[in-house]
């Protein structure tokens, strides 16, 4: 036991560092938090547009689209601050910062998951979370203690899944040096597709990022039982309550990734 | 070779090492060639407790492939390898706990960072208690001089003062085995002294273990006991500096300025004229170690010209690397 | 106008194909995800498109499927989330060494960059434009004007958003840090310029105000072209807007190098 809180301090101690690294730079990073913000209100105007146009989207009207829309942004946003960083792999790689990490008495994947603690990022949380909040609101959902369960855990196993395709698709960088452009169409085009409903997309694109990247969970199926909806399409009403699960299943995914790709790295073979 | 049969383990134990590495080349416009290259080729040695190795070769010879192999960040094709009774790739964080490593072309500091902060996260890092990393700490900012930085971002440090720091780094958790890759490259005079001043001392007070890889024959004169020479991922020579030298019989080269033009200087004793330049204005003689002295054959040269300035050229490395193939 | 000579100037092209064109794994990885992001923006519009019963501001399925397919192909041609390689030099000081060059700054990089453009045109823009020809249909402009228009629009699209992008860049002179600038100009480049979403489906007074700024120059011009959306007088009124916005852009740029280099000579970089 007294090796685990060791561990976690040492983790700890790093976070710290990133943190007040950080702190000296406070004009850049006002302007880079207010950047967070206003890229929500680009995004979000995406949304505005659309529904200037027509008063459904699959189904779904401005609120509930809203409502996904809150869901999946906080989700992307606490997974984007906590580990969205790991896109720089390929970058400590060819610098040889990788190899630093091989030679300390930690997990390499803890040291890269510490490595930033983009605090700017919370810009983007934060804002996710008033659209939300609003969103309930606004789509008139029925608070009910099961509902309030789903609006609190969703975001978290919506952040695990999203924090496990990000690290899935760095482990790129231990294969190609310079294909990193991939993931994006993963981490940023997962957290795109989720906040709308999925009866906007076609089949292929609906599985693909149900069953094999599993952003379905972050927003649009526990939306449905926020909502008191059933899946036009036809899924089970339980997978509405699967985010946890899955969320851990993504997680194990990741770190056999990774794991495979390290092997690569050292020379293993994969 | 004698055999000696050692009762311990060795600090460092590589048996028949091999890492075959596959390169691919653009063979015309589209055909693209696969050909397995290997960069250490069957190596064997042992370092044992205490001792400083100087593992040294041309660029290319399989010296970095060496060291990440040894440190666990590359797995061996073929052989075995143990670094403190550990498979390092396997055990590779147990490992970290008891080696240090410093690559002088990569920093282990955190750059955004002021220097004291870096070796506080790496005590958080290693587990330390504060009482054991920081009478350490004060032990290394003393003997080399880093007081006046420790308080200054390490992406403000000069080269010097990042490299001393980097050393401390490695030392921090007192290490069994150090290993340096190229501790002194870049560093001007006075800082490669003061360097290697401090491992001297390391060594002699904590019984530390060297491996150290050098382009630099002062690096090894001052700190090896032993050297491992390799070429094209094999030893070529094992065994100490003078045995090397005088194995190839690397030479000193005296280069003398004369005030006027002049024949040739043969004939002084223990030497050979291997140029003449600018009509005998400055002319190389070589000589080896073990038969004269530089200040003997200074002293036979101004018996018959008169001198206006001199020099005398250590072999380097490189020199005496190719001699050993030659030979 | 000899700032530049045509072969200098076609050497510098050339050298900005070839330079992009060491970079194929990540051709091909940036044509994948612009063929993903395409399959999703499309459906979300081809959802919009049916709840609005068949077409929406004058787009059938066929149009927005060319929208989403040449906006995607247009996002690396003309850097859609830029770059900071001048920023770069300036931050490090290597814009020195350019400016002694007897080159004109700004014209050697606009030359850079069109061979740039031309190389990513090829290796990012074709494939899925073609992927989605195949799987979703596609436009094909029929007005004699728009079709001999095209090919210079894309080619101010790829100047003025060059002009745009100098500009920014050296903001680094007066800037320590062009991280948050350069984001600021990404996010509204990516609504402004109609990359994210058409601008005819825009409300009246974001669509004003999108085009009393270039960046529908940049993007929505040349796929108006395609589309079909804008023919005749009214293409060439767009081409005209974007030649006005190219020459005024890249003279803006001059007066800021200029202003930019002073300060490098006064203060000494």
């Amino acid at each position: 036991m007294a090796e685990v809180t060791s561990t976690s301090a040492a983790y700890l101690a790093l976070v710290r560092s990133r943190v007040s690294a950080q702190a000296s730079y406070r004009t850049s990073f006002a302007i880079e938090l207010a950047s967070q913000v206003l890229l929500i209100v680009v995004e979000f105007a995406e949304v505005y547009v659309v529904f200037h146009q027509v008063r459904s989207l699959g189904g779904f009207d401005f609120a509930e689209v809203a409502l996904l829309y809150g869901l999946s942004v906080s989700a992307f946003g606490l997974a984007d601050l906590a580990v969205g960083h790991v896109d720089r792999l390929p970058f400590y790689l060819r610098t040889g910062s990788f190899d630093a990490f091989m030679l300390r008495p930690l997990s390499a994947l803890g040291q890269l998951v510490t490595s930033d603690f983009a605090l700017r990022r919370l810009g983007r949380v934060l804002t996710g979370v008033v659209v939300l909040v609003i969103a309930v609101v606004a789509a008139h959902v029925t608070m009910t203690p099961a509902h309030l369960l789903l609006l609190v855990t969703t975001p978290i196993a919506g952040a695990v899944i999203f924090g496990s395709v990000f690290i899935a698709t760095a482990t790129i960088g231990f294969h190609v040096t310079e294909g990193m452009e991939f993931a994006n169409a993963f981490t940023y085009g997962g957290s795109y597709l989720s906040s709308f409903p999925f009866t906007v997309f076609g089949r292929v694109i609906r599985r693909l990022f149900t069953f094999l990247v599993p952003v379905a969970f972050v927003a649009y199926l526990p939306a449905l039982a926020i909502l008191d909806r059933r899946d036009p399409l036809g899924l089970p009403t339980w997978l509405s309550w699967c985010g946890l699960p899955v969320s851990l299943i993504a997680v194990a995914a990741a770190i056999a990734l990774w794991r495979n790709g390290l092997r690569h790295y050292v020379g293993a073979g994969s | 070779m004698s055999k000696t049969v050692p009762v311990a383990e060795g600090v460092i134990d590589v048996q028949e090492l091999r890492r075959e590495f596959v390169v691919r080349r653009n063979a015309g416009r589209l055909r693209r060639t696969r050909d397995v290259v290997a960069a250490v080729d069957g190596v064997t040695f042992r370092v044992t407790a205490g001792e400083c190795v100087g593992y040294i070769g041309a660029n290319g010879a399989g010296k970095s492939t060496t060291i990440k192999m040894l440190t666990g960040i590359l797995v061996p094709t073929g052989g075995t390898v143990r670094v403190c009774g550990l498979e390092p790739v396997r055990e590779r964080t147990s490992l970290a706990r008891r080696i240090g490593v410093v690559f002088g072309q990569r920093s282990q500091l955190w750059w955004d960072l002021p220097l004291r902060e870096s070796f506080r996260l790496l005590g958080a890092i290693h587990r330390l208690p504060d009482s054991r990393w920081q009478p350490r700490l004060a032990e290394c900012v003393e003997l080399l001089e880093m007081g006046p930085v420790l308080d200054t971002p390490v992406r403000q440090l000069s080269l010097g003062q990042r490299m001393r720091g980097e050393v401390s780094a490695a030392l921090l958790h007192s290490p069994e085995l150090l290993v340096l890759d190229e501790p002194t490259i870049g560093l001007d005079l006075l800082s490669k002294e003061r360097l290697r001043a401090f491992l001297v001392r390391e060594r002699a007070e904590r019984g530390t273990t060297i491996l150290l890889t050098t382009h630099d024959l002062p690096d090894i004169e001052r700190l090896c006991d032993r050297i491992l020479v390799v070429d094209a991922g094999r030893v070529a020579f094992d065994g100490t500096l003078p045995g090397l030298v005088s194995r190839v019989g690397a030479q000193r080269v005296l280069v003398v300025e004369l005030t006027e033009p002049g024949p040739a200087l043969t004939g002084v004793p223990g030497t050979t004229v291997t140029a003449v330049e600018a009509d005998g204005l400055r002319q190389h003689l070589s000589f080896r170690a073990e038969e004269t002295t530089a200040a003997a054959v200074i002293a036979a040269v101004s018996a018959r010209v008169e001198l206006r300035d001199l020099m005398v050229r250590e072999p380097d490395i490189e020199d005496v690397v190719r001699r050993l193939y030659l030979g | 106008m000899s700032l530049i000579a045509v072969r200098p100037a076609a050497a510098f092209a050339e050298a900005g194909f070839r330079r992009w064109a060491t970079y194929r794994q990540a051709a091909v990885a940036g044509v994948f995800v612009n063929t993903v992001f395409g399959v999703i923006k499309l459906s979300i519009l081809l959802a919009v498109a049916r709840s609005a019963g068949g077409s929406v501001a004058g787009y059938d399925p066929a149009a927005l499927s060319t929208y989403a397919w040449v906006s995607q192909a247009l996002i690396a041609v003309v850097m859609i989330f830029t770059d900071t390689e001048l920023a770069d030099r300036v931050r490090t000081g290597d814009i020195a060494v350019d400016l002694a060059r007897p080159v004109d700054l700004q014209l050697s990089w606009l030359a850079a960059d069109l061979g740039r453009a031309a190389w990513s045109l090829i290796s990012r823009g074709i494939v899925p434009i073609a992927f989605g020809a195949a799987f979703f249909g596609f436009h094909v402009p029929s007005d004699p004007t728009s079709i001999a228009l095209l090919v210079p629009s894309v080619v101010l699209a790829v100047v003025v958003s060059f002009a745009l992008r100098f500009m920014l860049n050296l903001t680094a002179f007066w800037l320590t840090e062009v991280r948050g600038i350069v984001l600021l100009y990404v996010f509204c480049s990516g609504l402004l310029a109609g990359h994210l979403i058409p601008t005819q489906l825009f409300p009246g007074w974001l669509h004003t105000l999108a085009y009393a700024t270039p960046f529908p120059a940049i993007v929505q011009t040349p796929i108006d072209l395609t589309t079909g959306l804008a023919t005749g007088t009214q293409a060439a009124a767009l081409v005209a807007a974007q030649v006005a916005w190219a020459i005024g852009l890249l003279a803006m740029g001059r007066v800021v190098l200029a202003r930019a280099t002073r300060r490098l000579v006064v203060q000494g970089g």
